[in-house]
C-alpha cells in the first residue's frame, strides 16, 4: 500500500507542471463591454528621478479618466533600457506582449517591432483625435511605415547640445563655441590652466557615438546625415571619413577616464569646474537642475558646434503590439498620451518638450522653452546613437567599431567596417 | 499471496523510475532540448525580431572566426579569455594555497580569518564588479592612493587601459586547432606509452600526430581559412584589473577547499617524513602538495567554468563595449539582445559551451572512472 501511494507522487509534480503552464494562458481577463476596465501592462525603463515622476503623472491623469483600469506599471531598470529592450524582446518573441511599451521613434520602432509584424497599426487614433496637425510631420515621418503611423510620441529630448560651465567663459572671455574651429580655439585657452575642455562619459561606448552623431551632422549637414540612412551616402565617402578625423582630434580633449565614467559623471566634471563643456542630450539638463543649478546662470548651452538649425530628435513613444492583451486600456492610453493634458503632465517633471507644437509652454523652463522653439522650426533628423537612424542590428555593431576606433583611431579601417555593417543591414548597397 | 509479492516487485521496479521521468523529460527538454535549439539556431541566418530559419550552416560561425565586419571582437574576445583564465586560476590557486596553508598553523582566531577570507565569496560578481569599478576608476579610486603621502598618483588606467602586450598575428583558426591536437596527441602517446598495458594503443595517437604533421607540411595552413588583413591581437594589461577584482572574490573559496584538505592529511604522514629528516619544505613539497591535486583539480573545473562564462563582472566593471577587457559572454548578451543578431549569438554562445565542454567533460568521465574503481 505504501508504495502504491508512492506513485500518487510523480503523477502529482506532473499535473502540478502542467496546471502552473496552462494558467499562465488563462489568466488574462479580457475587457468588459462597457467603457474601459481590467489589467493594463504599461512597460518603461523609467524607474527613477524625473522620469519616473513624469510617467506617474501620467498615469493619473490616466487613472482618474478611467477609474475602472487597474494599471501594472511594469518597470526594468539599468543600462539605459538596455536590460529593459532585453525583456521586451524575449516577451515579445514568447507571444506575451504587454499592453503598451516605451520604444524609441524610428528605426528602434519600425525595423524591429513594425517591419516584423509585432505591431497594429494606429492611423485611425491619429485621424479621429486630430493629431496630424499639431505634431510635426517629421516626427510623423519617424513612426510611420508605407503610409501607417504606429505610435504615439510622448515626449521629444535634443540630442545635439553643447553645455557650458558659464563661471569658466565668463573667467576666460569666452563666447560658447559656433563651429569646431571655435571649440578647438577655447580648448588651447582653458586647457593650459589644467581645465579639461570636453568631458565625455562613454563607458558603454554610447555617448562616444552621441557626440559622433553631432560631428557627422556638422560635417555633412541635415541632409547628407539623412542621406547615409537612405543609402545615398557611403560611409568611405571622403565626407565620412572627414567627420571620423574630426572626431579623433576631438577626442584628444576630452577627459582620460572617459572610459570609466557615465555620461553624468561627465556631467558633473562640468558641474565641478573640473571641465569646460560637455556634449549630450537635453536629459543632462535634469541633471543640473537637480545640483541646484539655474539654466543661464551657472550654465548654459548652445546647439553642438556646426549643427544650428538642425534638431537631432530622441524621442520616446509608445504603440500598441499586435495581441495585446487589453487592446481596450491600451487605446485609451494612447489617447490621453497624445492630449495636451498628458503631454503637460508627463514632460515638465521628465525634463523634456512636448512632442506636438500646441502645449503650454509656460509650464517648461527656459531651456525647455528655448528647445521648443528650435523645434518648431529646425529641420528634425532621427538620432543615430539612440536608435532612431538604423536598426538595433546596425547600432550594436556600430558601438563595436566605435570601441576599435576610440582605441586606435584607424579612420581607413572603422569606415570600411561601417560601411560593411551598413551592407550588411540593408542600409547601403 | 504470491501474486501479490510478484505485483509489490513490479512496483518496486516502476516506481524509481517514475520518480526520476519528471526530471529526465524536464532536463531532456529544458536542457538538451534547448541546447540543441541553440545549435540549430546558429546555423540560420535569423536576424531582427522576426524569426528566420533559412539554413545556412556554418555560415556564422565562419564570419566569426575570420570574418572581419565587427573588426574580429569576437577573436578578441577569446584571446582575452584565454589570457583572463590563465591569470585568474592560478592567482586563485596560489592564493588559496597560501592562505590555506597559513591558517593551517593553528593561529589563533583562525575561525575569524576563514570567515574574513571566505567572506567575498557571498557578495554577487555584480556587487564585486561595481566596487572594483569604483577602486579602479583612474582618476579617483586606487591611483590616488600615493598621493596620501606625498607622492605622486600612478597612471595605470586599469580596466579602460588601451595598450596590447606581448602581440601576435590572427592566423586563422585551423592551424591553432590542428596544432593543439597534435599537442594532445603527443601529450596521450607519452602518457600510453609509459604505461605497458596500453602500449598497445600507441599508433592511434601516433597516427593522428603524422596526420596533422603532413597537414602542416603539405601547405594547410596557407590554404584554411584566414582573416583578410593580418590583425594583432594580444595581452591587455587591462585584464588585470578583472583579475584581481575575480580573485579577490573566489580566492577564499580555493583557500577553503585546500584548507579541508590540509586537515584531511594525517598527521602521521608527516611525522613519518619529518622523522626521515624531511624539512619542513619538504614536507610540504613532497607530501602535501602532491596529496593536495585531485583538489587542484576540482578547484580548476569550478573556477575554469566560472571564468569561461564570465559575464557579470566585467559587464558592471567596464561596460559592454570596452574591447580591453571584452569576453565572449558580453558579446552574446549584446548581439543578441541589443543586436536582435540571434544567429550570431546562439553561435558564440554554442562556441562558450564547447570551451566549457572541453573543461569540464575529461573531468567528468574521470571522476566517474574513479567511482566506479573505488
Amino acid at each position: 500500500m505504501g508504495k502504491a501511494r508512492l506513485l500518487v507522487l510523480p503523477l502529482l509534480l506532473a499535473a502540478l507542471l502542467l496546471t502552473t503552464a496552462w494558467t499562465g494562458q488563462v489568466a488574462i481577463v479580457g475587457p468588459g463591454q462597457e467603457g474601459v476596465s481590467g489589467d493594463f501592462e504599461i512597460f518603461t525603463w523609467w524607474t527613477a528621478g524625473g522620469e519616473a515622476d513624469g510617467l506617474n503623472a501620467l498615469l493619473e491623469v490616466f487613472q482618474e479618466r478611467y477609474p475602472d483600469v487597474n494599471i501594472i506599471n511594469a518597470t526594468v531598470a539599468g543600462g539605459a533600457g538596455m536590460n529593459a529592450r532585453a525583456v521586451l524582446k524575449t516577451r515579445m518573441l514568447g507571444g506575451n506582449p504587454p499592453d503598451t511599451f516605451q520604444v524609441h521613434g524610428g528605426q528602434e520602432l519600425i525595423a524591429s517591432y513594425v517591419v516584423t509584424g509585432y505591431m497594429e497599426p494606429i492611423t485611425f487614433l491619429w485621424e479621429e483625435e486630430g493629431w496630424l496637425d499639431v505634431f510635426p510631420q517629421d516626427l510623423i515621418d519617424m513612426v510611420s511605415y508605407e503610409g501607417e503611423i504606429y505610435s504615439v510620441p510622448a515626449n521629444v529630448h535634443r540630442s545635439n547640445v553643447l553645455w557650458y560651465n558659464k563661471a569658466i567663459f565668463e573667467e576666460y572671455g569666452l563666447e560658447p563655441p559656433e563651429t569646431w574651429d571655435d571649440f578647438f580655439e577655447i580648448c588651447d585657452v582653458v586647457e593650459a590652466d589644467g581645465i579639461t575642455c570636453l568631458s565625455l562619459g562613454d563607458v558603454g561606448i554610447w555617448a562616444t557615438v552621441h557626440l559622433f552623431e553631432s560631428v557627422l551632422v556638422s560635417e555633412l549637414g541635415a541632409e547628407g546625415y539623412q542621406a547615409l540612412w537612405n543609402g545615398e551616402l557611403d560611409w568611405t565617402s571622403d565626407e565620412v571619413k572627414g567627420a571620423f578625423e574630426l572626431l579623433y582630434q576631438i577626442l584628444q580633449h576630452v577627459n582620460e577616464d572617459h572610459g570609466a565614467l557615465s555620461w553624468d559623471q561627465a556631467v558633473q566634471l562640468v558641474v565641478d569646474g573640473e571641465a569646460a563643456m560637455n556634449l549630450m542630450g537635453d536629459w543632462a539638463e535634469g541633471y543640473f537642475t537637480s545640483v541646484g543649478w539655474t539654466p543661464n546662470v551657472e550654465y548654459g548651452w548652445v546647439p553642438s558646434p556646426g549643427t544650428a538649425g538642425t534638431f537631432i530628435v530622441v524621442t520616446d513613444t509608445f504603440g500598441l503590439p499586435l495581441g495585446a492583451p487589453n487592446r481596450d486600456a491600451a487605446i485609451a492610453f494612447l489617447r490621453v498620451l497624445g492630449s495636451v493634458e498628458g503631454q503637460d503632465a508627463f514632460n515638465p517633471l521628465k525634463g523634456s518638450i512636448p512632442a506636438r507644437v500646441d502645449t503650454d509652454r509656460s509650464l517648461y523652463d527656459e531651456y525647455l522653452q528655448s528647445s521648443m522653439d528650435d523645434f518648431a522650426v529646425d529641420t528634425l533628423v532621427p538620432s543615430l546613437a539612440h536608435g532612431s537612424a538604423a536598426p538595433e542590428s546596425f547600432g550594436a555593431d556600430f558601438g563595436t567599431v566605435m570601441s576599435v576606433f576610440v582605441a586606435t583611431g584607424d579612420v581607413d579601417l572603422v569606415s570600411s567596417a561601417a560601411q560593411q555593417i551598413c551592407v550588411a543591414n540593408g542600409i547601403c548597397q | 499471496m504470491a501474486r501479490s509479492r510478484a505485483a509489490r516487485s513490479r512496483i518496486e521496479r516502476i516506481v524509481p523510475i517514475l520518480m526520476i521521468t519528471p526530471s529526465v523529460i524536464a532536463i531532456a527538454v529544458f536542457v538538451y532540448g534547448f541546447i540543441g535549439w541553440t545549435v540549430y539556431v546558429s546555423m540560420t541566418n535569423w536576424r531582427g525580431l522576426a524569426p528566420s530559419f533559412q539554413f545556412v550552416g556554418l555560415e556564422t560561425y565562419n564570419q566569426l572566426f575570420v570574418g572581419i565586419f565587427d573588426l574580429g571582437r569576437f577573436r578578441t574576445d577569446l584571446v582575452n579569455n584565454v589570457f583572463f583564465t590563465i591569470l585568474f586560476l592560478g592567482t586563485c590557486i596560489v592564493v588559496g594555497l597560501l592562505l590555506a596553508i597559513l591558517l593551517d598553523q593553528g593561529i589563533r582566531g583562525e575561525g575569524i580569518f576563514r570567515t574574513i577570507y571566505l567572506f567575498p565569496m557571498a557578495l554577487s560578481f555584480v556587487v564585486t564588479g561595481v566596487v572594483w569599478r569604483w577602486l579602479f576608476a583612474p582618476s579617483s579610486g586606487i591611483n590616488i592612493l600615493p598621493t596620501l603621502i606625498g607622492l605622486e598618483p600612478l597612471n595605470f588606467q586599469w580596466y579602460i587601459d588601451n595598450t596590447k602586450i606581448l602581440t601576435f598575428y590572427w592566423p586563422g583558426l585551423a592551424p591553432i586547432l590542428v596544432g593543439l591536437g597534435m599537442i594532445v596527441a603527443l601529450g596521450i602517446g607519452i602518457s600510453l606509452w609509459s604505461n605497458q598495458a596500453r602500449r598497445k594503443y600507441v599508433p592511434i595517437p601516433a597516427l593522428a600526430f603524422l596526420a596533422g604533421l603532413i597537414w602542416f607540411l603539405a601547405g594547410g595552413p596557407q590554404n584554411s581559412p584566414n582573416v583578410p588583413i593580418p590583425e594583432e591581437h594580444g595581452f591587455h594589461p587591462a585584464l588585470i584589473a578583472v583579475v584581481i577584482a575575480a580573485s579577490w572574490q573566489l580566492s577564499g573559496y580555493t583557500m577553503a577547499m585546500y584548507l579541508a584538505g590540509l586537515r584531511g592529511i594525517p598527521e602521521e604522514l608527516r611525522e613519518a617524513a619529518r622523522v626521515d629528516g624531511a624539512s619542513e619544505w619538504q614536507v610540504y613539497r613532497h607530501v602535501v602538495l602532491p596529496l593536495l591535486r585531485p583538489i587542484t583539480l576540482s578547484a580548476m573545473i569550478v573556477l575554469g567554468h566560472i571564468s569561461l562564462k564570465i559575464f557579470d563582472l566585467v559587464f558592471t566593471m567596464a561596460g559592454d563595449a570596452n574591447m580591453p577587457t571584452d569576453m565572449p559572454g558580453i558579446y552574446m548578451f549584446r548581439s543578441t539582445f541589443v543586436g536582435s543578431e540571434f544567429a550570431r549569438g546562439a553561435a558564440i554562445a554554442v562556441v562558450m559551451l564547447i570551451m566549457v565542454a572541453v573543461v569540464i567533460v575529461p573531468y567528468l568521465v574521470y571522476s566517474t572512472r574513479r567511482e566506479a574503481e573505488l
